[in-house]
């Protein structure tokens, strides 16, 4: 830039000389040969202040570029400008042509004095020396005539009279000729000057129009914003009204002149963008406002390019717009930079959001990894010391001691228990907290968990409670959701419901609701179930607490029952837990769920509990996605209902996860299994009530009840037949066998374990009814009740054993087992199975004959009489399945030939004590351990004789049911 | 039941407390503790890494004062035994005629000892060798061969430091962390 201004400049100062006109310089070189430098300075002084205003013009002019539209006010400074210059001109050569008259007159006048008084002296001729002289007055006279206008004629007469040197007529007549002469010369020199001043003047008006001025400049303006222009990437136009071109410069030309000139944008090319540029030019000549915008257009012309446009209006004189000016500019390339820096900021603010999120998750995953650490570690580190504690007490407990040491030991043992199951409860709560808890997805049956929850709540009650339990029918056998929460769940509030509860029910019950579940409904649900609970605060009476529970679900049931067939996957269930006891005063139900909170301290001191039973409740639940509430009435008592979703599995499949109805699933010989799947109502009774249920009326459909747990009446018809009957053929049994039998009662779970083992033995038989029957009033005592309370683990219809003769019969050899340990046979070739399973049993304080093989196993049956056997079905020398088939074969027929064909001896009877003999006609109880693999289905290990079967790898919980449900 | 004039609630979270800040104090002086939190550490990195399964908890639980030695003595004895294995499964798969009777029962054992100490990797490979040995591939039961070996290598080198955190915890005087994660209880 720099350069082209110098350069502009030298230009100015270069093309202005031709300005002042020409003739002047020519009329001073004609003028004088020696022509002065003082006098060329001084012209050259006036060709500079010519020039001075010229540059500033141009620098406006260069402005004008950014501001075309002042062009006419542009022109009309140049014109003045001109004009003004002009005048200077003129007003110098006048002021001189005066001057130059003046002095002519002047010299005419002193000619005349001079003729006057030499008139006689003419002749003499004068000395040529004076035209220098003259020549030197007429420098004199020129150089002083801008400045000194009155020296020269005192000079020249001052000259003139110095001279003259003395009085003689030649001397006059010389002088007279040289004056002559100058007066010619001087004449001449008028007329030539005269002659030039008149050209001059002529020329000046011919040559110097303003018109050629301007256009000069004009051309140099022109240029000059060509040369400026030359590689900007700028288009400039002129459109008129109908936003025709009428001036177009483009820097990159693609058409001709005649191709753009009187053409709209739209005539001359087409594509995206265009139709966008014309409309923003007609906006602006519309509204008379200069305005940009950004335009990319799409064309085939030059691809892909964004234009800034700035268009502005032109108005005419009376200020009406009568076309657009238009500048655009390339800027493709920033659009593009600009594009990307903007996708970089993006990507940069993605990436570091992503950072961010990354960082969070880090932090947190971290944080459960702490948390599960301290988790493991704190149970452990709190739990076994603890434990140990409690368990010591317990030890000293069965010590010999008086009756305060035994209080205070009580009062420990209580509180261990309770600290024990704060921890318990506490780390559940940051489990879930946490998020560590993990929900399993397990397949089970709603009905087995209400019916064990309630069972288990009975084996420890202390009060006269009646526990009941209702499922609807469209409540789906089978199930898929986490049962061991669930159950952990309804332990918590049925428990809770116990504590808080003196007289009349704790009962579950469980219906379908429709999946998306409203508070209204709910409301309305506890409000029956309130009045429910009200009218019948001892519900002692089974028969109405029976009815009752239906009706909330009959208006549901049957679309319910259509929704689980349409819509298989999720099934939502509702379980209410209800209680008739002191319930919960209002202002104390919005913190029941809260941790440490009980409804008062009052309470607290009363009742004992951590105060996080609750909120655990509530945790999990809302952990498995559903909700839990609660609605009480002081006095009437609580309902504490939480609605969970559930997935509902496939129906052929019979198998079950649920480790507690592992019996009935794989005893498949057991004929009433199926009908125990849907039974909907269990009972327990208050032990010391049982006594009177006997004497009770009613409906005999509903008499079973007494039997303490209770079936649908429409599933077992072949209890019809025993309406009459009060206490199970099982119960009778118990009372049939001796007192030993009775105390095994007590021992708890083994005894129902036994019964139900020996349930698997038995075969229906109805002509042992009537002997039950008749001993039905023989034994109605508290040994009895507590059988009842065992009864629902087993399988309630009406059956009598063959062996329950027998054992009485041969009361002895079934007394001493009960006493002893019982014997247990495992086969297994696998070492480390052994190891395993025979430290698992030893935990569980059995111990274990262990042999390798079927053979092996054979000879074992043979000698000595076993409890139970443990079967590997995979095994070599005799797989288990034909160990088993053997075993049975003997059973049946009562010899071993089939183990002789499989090349086994015969057992020496008479070495062995009669008491070890195997009973041929005794079911011996084999369970397969399997692997799963395909060679050892279930299927195949019942149709070969064993009575179920464990899954590998073992473990204690496997063993402890297996060992419960077939153990006596 | 306790102090029947004092909110449980407080005594409780009191307790708890104390516990927790007991237990603290307590792992920062001792050896034992260290080496206890390593092993629980390292016990269930195994776990995460899916190398053992619960079944392993089990084992543990089963050691016990009246059986220091149990876990020590299942995993040798499951080594040897399954090295022995891995060894004539090689063996019988060199053969010309490969006696696929003999691979599925010698498999069957693998399995059931893996199984039940909870092994998953040599599990799985032998259910995967099963699938190969029944289709009689052998090229894939050599590869499910090497997949076992792998995986028992895997378990072996683990369960070899799992030991040595054991006995150094036995011979600092400190008794063996039990799984937290104890069997479902009900």
């Amino acid at each position: 830039m720099e350069d082209s201004v110098v350069d502009d400049h030298m230009e100015v100062e270069e093309t202005l000389n031709p300005m002042w006109p020409d003739n002047v310089n020519e009329a001073g070189s004609q003028f004088n040969v020696d022509w002065p430098k003082e006098d060329q300075d001084m012209l050259k002084e006036v060709a500079i202040n010519a020039a001075e205003p010229q540059e500033i013009d141009l620098e406006r002019l260069h402005d004008m570029t950014d501001h075309s539209d002042k062009g006419s006010s542009q022109l009309a400074f140049l014109v003045k400008h001109w004009e003004y210059k002009q005048e200077n001109a003129a007003r110098l050569l006048k002021e001189e042509l005066d001057r130059l008259s003046k002095q002519r007159e002047e010299v005419e006048l002193k000619r005349l004095e001079i003729l006057e008084e030499h008139r006689f002296e003419e002749e003499r001729v004068g000395a040529d020396r004076y035209s220098v002289s003259v020549l030197e007055e007429l420098y004199d006279f020129y150089k002083v005539v801008p400045k000194k206008k009155h020296d020269s004629p005192v000079e020249t007469n001052k000259g003139l009279e110095i001279d003259a040197e003395y009085d003689t007529i030649v001397y006059w007549k010389q002088r007279a000729v040289i004056l002559e002469k100058l007066l010619k010369e001087s004449r001449q020199r008028e007329q030539t000057l005269l002659e030039k001043l008149d050209e001059s003047i002529k020329n000046m008006a011919e040559q110097s129009t303003p018109v050629e001025e301007l256009s000069q400049m004009l051309k140099r303006a022109d240029n000059f914003i060509h040369f400026i222009l030359q590689n900007a990437p700028i288009v400039l136009g002129h459109m008129d009204k109908e936003l025709r071109y009428r001036f177009i410069y483009n820097h990159y030309p693609s058409f001709k002149e005649e191709d753009i000139i009187g053409k709209t944008d739209t005539e001359i090319f087409s594509g995206a963008g265009v139709k966008e540029s014309l409309d923003f030019k007609r906006e602006v000549l519309e509204r008379g406002l200069p305005g940009k915008r950004e335009i990319t257009f799409e064309t085939e012309l030059f691809g892909s390019k964004t234009f800034l446009i700035y268009v502005e209006p032109v108005f005419n004189k009376a200020g009406e717009t009568i076309g657009v000016n238009y500048i655009g500019m390339d800027i493709t390339d920033q659009v593009r930079k600009r594009e990307k820096m903007a996708k970089l900021r993006e990507e940069i603010a993605v990436q570091k959001a992503m950072e961010t999120e990354l960082n969070k998750t880090i932090h947190i995953t971290e944080e459960t990894m702490r948390a599960k650490q301290m988790l493991a570690t704190m149970s452990h580190e709190i739990r076994s010391p603890l434990s140990g504690v409690v368990s010591m007490a317990e030890v000293l407990a069965t010590t010999r001691l008086d009756k305060e040491q035994r209080q205070l030991l009580d009062v420990m043992i209580s509180s261990g228990d309770l600290v024990l199951q704060l921890i318990n409860d506490i780390l559940d709560l940051s489990k879930v907290e946490s998020g560590v808890m993990k929900l399993e997805a397990t397949k089970f049956r709603p009905r087995e968990v209400v019916r064990h929850v309630l069972q288990t709540a009975a084996a420890s009650l202390k009060k006269m409670l009646t526990l009941e339990g209702y499922i609807a029918d469209d409540v789906p056998i089978e199930v898929i959701g986490d049962v061991l929460r669930i159950r952990q769940i309804l332990t918590n509030l049925v428990s809770n419901a116990i504590k808080f509860t003196h007289e009349g029910k704790v009962g579950i019950r469980l219906y379908v609701v429709p999946a998306p579940y409203s508070g209204e409904e709910e409301e309305e649900d506890t409000s029956t179930e309130e009045k429910g609970n009200s009218a019948h605060p001892y519900g002692d009476s089974p028969y109405e607490n029976s009815d009752e529970p239906g009706m909330p679900v009959s208006p549901l049931s049957k679309d319910q029952v259509r929704h689980a067939v349409i819509f298989p996957t999720t099934v939502w269930i509702r379980c209410d837990v209800y209680d008739t006891g002191i319930g919960i005063p209002e202002h104390a139900l919005p913190t029941l769920f809260r941790k440490y909170m009980q409804a008062s301290a009052d309470h607290a001191r009363k009742y004992g509990g951590t105060g996080l039973g609750l909120a655990i409740c509530k945790q999990l639940v809302e952990l498995m996605g559903g909700h839990m509430t609660v609605s009480s009435k002081e006095h009437c008592g609580s309902t504490f209902t939480f609605v969970l979703p559930y997935r509902v599995s496939p129906e052929s499949d019979d198998q079950s996860d649920d480790p507690d109805e592992l019996p009935d699933a794989s005893s498949h010989h057991d004929t009433t299994a199926a009908d125990d799947h849907t039974a909907g109502y269990f009972q327990f009774q208050p032990r010391t009530l049982s006594s009177s249920i006997s004497g009770e009326s009613r409906n005999h459909n509903l008499l079973q009840s007494n039997y303490g747990y209770n079936m649908m009446p429409d599933i077992n018809p072949v209890s019809e037949n025993f309406a009459s009957v009060s206490p199970t053929p099982k119960e009778l049994e118990t009372e049939h066998t001796s007192p030993e039998s009775c105390s095994r009662h007590s021992s708890g779970d083994n005894a129902a374990a036994e019964t139900s083992g020996r349930n698997d033995q038995c075969v229906r038989d109805e002509r042992n009814v009537s002997e039950n029957q008749r001993s039905l009033d023989m034994e109605v005592g508290p040994n009895v009740s507590r059988g009842q309370l065992h009864e629902p683990q087993e399988v309630p219809t009406i059956q009598t054993c063959d062996t329950t003769l027998q054992s009485t019969a041969s009361s002895k050899p079934e007394v001493d087992r009960a006493e002893e340990k019982p014997k247990i046979l495992l086969v297994e070739d696998n070492k480390i199975n052994v190891m395993v399973t025979t430290s698992m049993m030893k935990q569980l304080g059995h111990s274990i004959d262990v042999v390798n093989n079927g053979i092996e196993a054979i000879r074992a049956v043979q000698h000595r009489d076993y409890d139970l056997v443990l079967m590997d079905v995979c095994m070599p020398v005799m797989d288990g399945l034909q160990a088993t088939r053997i075993i049975r074969s003997y059973e049946e027929t009562g010899n071993w030939d089939a183990a002789a064909e499989a090349g086994i001896d015969q057992p020496m009877h008479s070495q062995d004590s009669p008491l070890d003999i195997p009973d041929s006609s005794k079911r011996l109880p084999i369970i397969a351990m399997t692997a799963n693999a395909l060679s050892e289905s279930a299927d195949e290990c019942f149709a070969n004789g064993m009575d179920s079967f464990v899954s590998k790898p073992v473990t204690f919980q496997k063993l402890k049911e297996c060992l419960l449900q077939h153990l006596p | 039941m306790t102090n029947p004039t004092n909110d449980t609630t407080i005594i409780t979270t009191n307790i708890f407390k104390l516990l927790k800040e007991n237990l603290l104090t307590k792992r920062m002086s001792n050896r034992v503790t260290e080496l206890q939190k390593e092993f629980v550490y390292y016990t269930s990195s195994l776990f995460d890494q899916g190398i053992l399964n619960d079944q392993f908890n089990h084992l543990q639980l089963l050691q016990d004062e009246s059986n220091p030695e149990f876990l020590a003595e299942i995993v040798n004895l499951f080594f040897q035994d399954t090295q022995k294995l891995l060894d004539d499964l090689t063996k019988n798969l060199e053969q010309e005629n490969v006696d696929f009777l003999m691979l599925d029962k010698t498999l069957h054992h693998i399995k059931g000892s893996s199984s039940s100490i909870g092994a998953v990797g040599v599990q799985n490979a032998c259910v995967a060798f099963v699938t190969c040995s029944n289709e009689k591939n052998i090229e894939g039961c050599w590869r499910c061969l090497e997949e076992a070996r792998n995986a028992y290598n895997v378990v072996r080198s683990k369960l070899d430091t799992l030991l040595k955190i054991e006995q150094e915890i036995v011979a600092a005087g400190g008794s063996i962390p039990k799984p937290s994660v104890e069997p479902d209880e009900e």
